[in-house]
């Protein structure tokens, strides 16, 4: 257990905690502290030159060209997986931190917001490298607990009060089940450390106890991804919640519960061992077509835009769950696994931009209908186009990124034979385009009815409006440029599978 | 680098006209969009494909660049463009039309203009994309690009209907695209690991080389016939053929003018041509076992648009559903599977692209001074508009093939190829061509009539604006189309159908050998 200089490779996470910890003493020495700025300044530095580290590292192959770091006895692990997924997190956080300047002009507790959302990016940069169940379990909550607060941030707000103790309540329920679930798995194989559990559960003659267990530890992961039939926080706590911090969670968090959940069923439950207790596999792809076409149907009838995009993410999770749905045994999973990375890797950049935009109509007051956001293009049409590209890289067209990695998602499934999964997605997309293109005609077809002098009031948020653009330029860049990662990503999943 | 430099001019260009003030949008794109026609008009000059890009070893292909993209497990992505001589004349196509197209909106486009410039250029750079691409994901990159700027065109710029004819367009197209991709995919799962690319030219040579195995409980030539008619819809919408033309008069109607001119002039083209590359160069075999369905489809498509051409009374609707009929004669050029017939194919995309673009703009001009496009709201604009007129008169002659037009020329091609033409036994071809020919009666018949009712006879006009002669920037285009379309019909081969022919060639020498599918498995 001794540190090894490996250590150096957990850098990124350690570069979070110092950055929360700077905004702690920040705050001790001036704890009403208004100055926006300076402290959005060291929260968006702190996760950028994480982010910075981290993709250093990704595309120097730290991690993957001798094999996966592992760290205090396989409790950490850091592999190409992991380096790319804290890529995710920390881009994100980085434009809710710039994204959040104006936001949290007029609020208070700013420092404590800032440090609450980069303690969260610590956690989930820590589930990206958790080599252990236990690490998994500690992390998780690392990454839950401010989100609960975050979500409730506006204490002035019924909304946001009420979302936060949901999105609470029914995190305390998931995370008790979760750990029960540890529990069981512990008690059948042993151990908590994941390749260790690998070797334990094969051939084991426990196996209700081990399909129980594995069963909770599904719901745990179901809930974190907001994946059916966990899912009806999210609309509540996305919509509650202040606009960037529901991107942040939509984004983010969600994407740490897949990275989360991609290694324990990948490392820890091998199909092949645990088959006889539980098979997965079929389990993944139930949840992933119900989760698709409830998120896409439920997204369809919204008529508020926050609201829509909640359940839109719900449809995304499912489409990312194929990743796991695909490891059927027959053919290259590797594609619907790295595929599924991929798309998370895109989504956390239009999702995000899609919200802070959302975040930008906020500010303004133009309230959350679509037709709140009639003719919007005629005053900041630059924004506008940002958000169109996020619509339709969302629903899947080759604007963005978002049409490739849905496009190696259905690959993905005919070469593992489960077509007919890809088939579902083929028609849950083609469904989202109604939806998404609503939010594209409000904008640029429909006449502005009159709401929108409230722009000309507030003026234009220079934080808001950087990022939003930025999100919008990666997502349009990741169509030709998304080579860059693919490789990254079907190597580690080729490397875990 | 050549096909790079052209979309780079066009992309680059609509991102600097985008952010331009509007007062200085027009002549900017105007200047911007004649460096790409430019570029084009040179590598006409210099163009040396010979062959046909899909198939290998039948020549070389001009401009040709790949370059590694990316690789997706089993399959590489790779940046593969080329010219030959079918895409040429296309991208010659889409960079003449983009220009005049602009000059033709600075009269009735007087909102938002940087935005609707900068898509003008947008889809430019895609349309070129679409003819350019040799990979199958960079083509439908291109292929769905078009879909976005022309959803805006109409929805934003377009008429009274324009929100029910822009999401009627998008819908429509996108699910036809849906249903092409699954269709060509499953013939890419059913080559299985006999390819590792989704190049284009890799996968008709696979399938020609009768290496579809089955896919599933599929067989390789239920697959076949499967794929080639998923194909077949998706492509036939953008045609469109009927029964699948219905978004075409309301997104024509909607949308302004000029861009109804591109979308006549290039953007149907994208259906033919796929046809084209994709149902009649890959699966040959498949094309001549259904001859005589798709034959019908493109009788049907051109009887039935003539009339339903004949029934209207909105100038800009009788030349929209004027196109439903000229569509329906490169699908008989297609399906005769002879030279002449597919050439006559090509070369009618170019000449109907050019006819409809005049008739289109003519229909702008008359409604930028008239504001209606109502036949019964005028008549005898011609002592005051005689340049229009003479315009409207030429293309409606190039319509009914007059000699020595553009029309004319593709027309004769088809029909000879038609005749010439065996895949139907018992002269059925030659029947159905008959038929079909019938089509110029009528399309002659409701031209020359809306004519007669619009622009000669007695001068009466119900509305409130002066009747004059448009202005210059009006007129420019109108005569660059003249130009154009006679000089096309006066030398077809020095211009375009050598060029068409030598591309063509290729893929007859090779249809007869290979009628049936199911060797690899």
């Amino acid at each position: 257990m001794a540190i090894t200089p490996d250590w150096a490779a957990m850098a990124p996470v350690l570069v979070l905690a110092v950055f929360a910890l700077l905004l702690f003493v920040v705050d001790s020495i001036d704890p009403d502290s208004t100055n926006n700025p300076l402290l959005a300044g060291i929260a968006a530095l702190g996760s950028g030159t994480a982010m910075i580290v981290a993709l250093v590292y990704l595309l120097s192959g730290v991690g993957q060209t001798d094999g996966a770091i592992s760290l205090y006895g396989g409790q950490l692990v850091v592999d190409g997986m992991s380096l790319l997924f804290i890529v995710i997190f920390t881009s994100v956080a980085t434009l809710v931190h710039v994204g959040s300047i104006d936001y949290l002009a007029d609020l208070e507790y700013q420092a404590e917001y800032y440090m609450l959302v980069t303690l969260a990016t610590l956690g989930m940069s820590l589930m990206a490298t958790a080599g252990s169940l236990a690490t998994v379990f500690v992390s998780l909550e690392l990454a839950s607990l401010p989100s609960y607060a975050l979500v409730a941030f506006l204490k002035n707000n019924r909304g946001s009060v009420e979302a936060g103790l949901k999105y609470f309540l029914i995190g305390a329920l998931a995370s008790a089940i979760f750990a029960y679930g540890i529990s069981l798995v512990y008690g059948v194989a042993g151990a908590l450390n994941l390749e260790a559990i690998a070797t334990a559960v094969a051939g084991t003659e426990l196996v209700g106890i081990l399909g129980v267990g594995i069963l909770m530890i599904t719901m745990g992961f179901a809930f974190k991804t907001a994946s059916v039939p966990v899912h009806f926080w999210a609309p509540e706590a996305y919509e509650g919640a202040p606009a960037p911090i529901s991107a942040f969670i939509s984004s983010a968090s969600k994407a740490a519960g897949f990275v989360v959940l991609y290694r324990v069923f990948v490392v820890a439950f091998p199909i092949s061992a645990v088959a006889s207790a539980i098979d997965w596999v079929l389990l993944f792809q139930v949840l992933a077509i119900v989760t698709m076409t409830v998120g896409n149907f439920a997204a369809a009838t919204q008529e508020n835009v926050k609201r829509m995009l909640a359940y839109s993410s719900i449809g995304q999770a499912g489409y990312v769950l194929i990743g796991v749905a695909a490891l059927t045994g027959v053919g290259d999973q590797s594609l619907a696994f790295g595929a599924g990375m991929l798309h998370m890797l895109v989504y956390g950049f239009m999702n995000t931009g899609a919200f802070l935009f959302i975040a930008m109509g906020e500010y303004w007051g133009l309230g959350r209908r679509f037709e709140d956001y009639n003719g919007l293009a005629k005053k900041a049409p630059v924004a506008c186009v940002a958000m169109t590209v996020f619509m339709f890289s969302l629903a899947g067209l080759p604007i963005g990124g978002g049409f490739l990695s849905k496009y190696f998602l259905l690959l993905g499934t005919v070469s593992a034979g489960v077509w007919w999964l890809g088939a579902v997605l083929a028609i849950n997309s083609a469904l989202s385009l109604f939806y998404y293109s609503r939010v594209v005609k409000a904008m640029w077809i429909e006449e502005p009815n009159g709401n929108l002098e409230a722009i000309d009031r507030r003026g234009y948020p220079s934080g808001l409006y950087a990022a939003v653009i930025v999100a919008g330029v990666v997502t349009v860049l990741l169509l030709p440029a998304i080579g860059l990662f693919s490789g990254t990503a079907f190597d580690a999943a080729a490397a875990l599978l | 680098m050549l096909i790079e430099l052209l979309l780079a001019l066009c992309l680059l260009g609509a991102g600097v006209v985008f952010f331009l003030p509007d007062r200085f949008a027009p002549k900017a794109s105007l200047g911007i969009s004649l460096a790409p026609l430019a570029v084009s008009l040179y590598m006409y000059a210099v163009y040396d494909g010979t062959g046909n890009a899909l198939i290998d070893g039948s020549g070389s292909i001009a401009f040709e660049s790949m370059a590694e993209w990316i690789a997706v497990g089993p399959y590489a992505l790779n940046w593969h463009v080329g010219l030959d001589g079918v895409s040429m004349p296309l991208v010659l196509l889409s960079t003449v039309l983009v220009p005049l197209a602009i000059l033709a909106s600075w009269t009735p486009i007087d909102d938002r203009e940087s935005q609707f410039y900068g898509l003008v250029l947008f889809m430019e750079a895609a349309l070129i994309g679409v003819f350019a691409a040799l990979d199958f994901f960079v083509w439908f990159v291109f292929w769905e690009g078009v879909l976005i700027p022309m959803y805006f065109l109409i929805g934003v710029w377009g008429g009274p209907r324009r929100k029910y004819a822009a999401i009627k367009f998008f819908v429509y197209t996108n699910v036809a695209s849906l249903v092409m991709f699954i269709g060509f995919f499953g013939l890419v799962f059913g080559l299985g690991d006999s390819i590792t690319t989704l190049d284009m030219p890799a996968i008709a040579g696979a399938l020609r080389a009768g290496e579809l195995a089955a896919l599933g409980p599929i067989g390789p030539e239920l697959l076949a016939v499967l794929a080639f008619f998923a194909m077949f819809v998706g492509f036939g919408v953008k045609v469109p053929i009927v029964p699948f033309h219905t978004w075409l008069p309301d997104a024509h109607v909607e949308a302004p003018t000029p861009i109804s001119v591109l979308l006549a002039g290039v953007l149907l083209k994208m259906g033919t041509y796929a046809l084209l590359r994709f149902n009649f160069t890959m699966l040959p075999g498949v094309a001549q076992d259904y001859a005589v369905v798709i034959a019908a489809v493109a009788v049907i498509s051109v009887i039935y648009g003539a009339m339903l051409a004949l029934a209207q009374q909105d100038l800009k609707r009788i030349v929209a559903y004027s196109s439903v009929s000229s569509m329906g004669y490169v699908i008989l050029g297609l399906v005769a599977y002879t030279t002449y017939g597919f050439g006559g194919a090509t070369f009618q995309m170019v000449a109907h692209g050019l006819i409809s673009g005049l008739m289109f703009a003519c229909v702008g001009v008359i409604y930028n001074v008239t504001h209606t496009r109502m036949v019964g709201d005028m008549s005898g604009l011609a002592d005051r508009m005689p340049i229009t007129t003479g315009a409207f008169v030429a293309g409606a002659f190039g319509y009914a093939g007059l000699p020595l037009m553009a029309g004319f020329a593709a027309e004769f091609f088809i029909f000879v190829g038609a005749f010439q033409s065996t895949v139907i036994p018992n002269d059925g071809m030659a029947i159905m061509t008959g038929v079909a020919m019938f089509g110029i009666v009528i399309v002659a018949g409701y031209l020359l009539w809306a004519m007669q009712r619009t622009l000669f006879g007695p001068f009466s006009y119900d509305g409130d604006y002066e009747i004059r002669e448009a202005a210059r920037h009006d007129v420019v285009p109108l005569l660059t189309l003249i130009v154009l379309i006679v000089a096309l019909g006066t030398f077809p081969n020095d211009i375009f159908f050598d060029m068409i022919q030598d591309a063509i060639n290729p893929v007859i020498d090779m249809g007869g050998v290979v009628l049936d599918y199911g060797g690899g498995a």
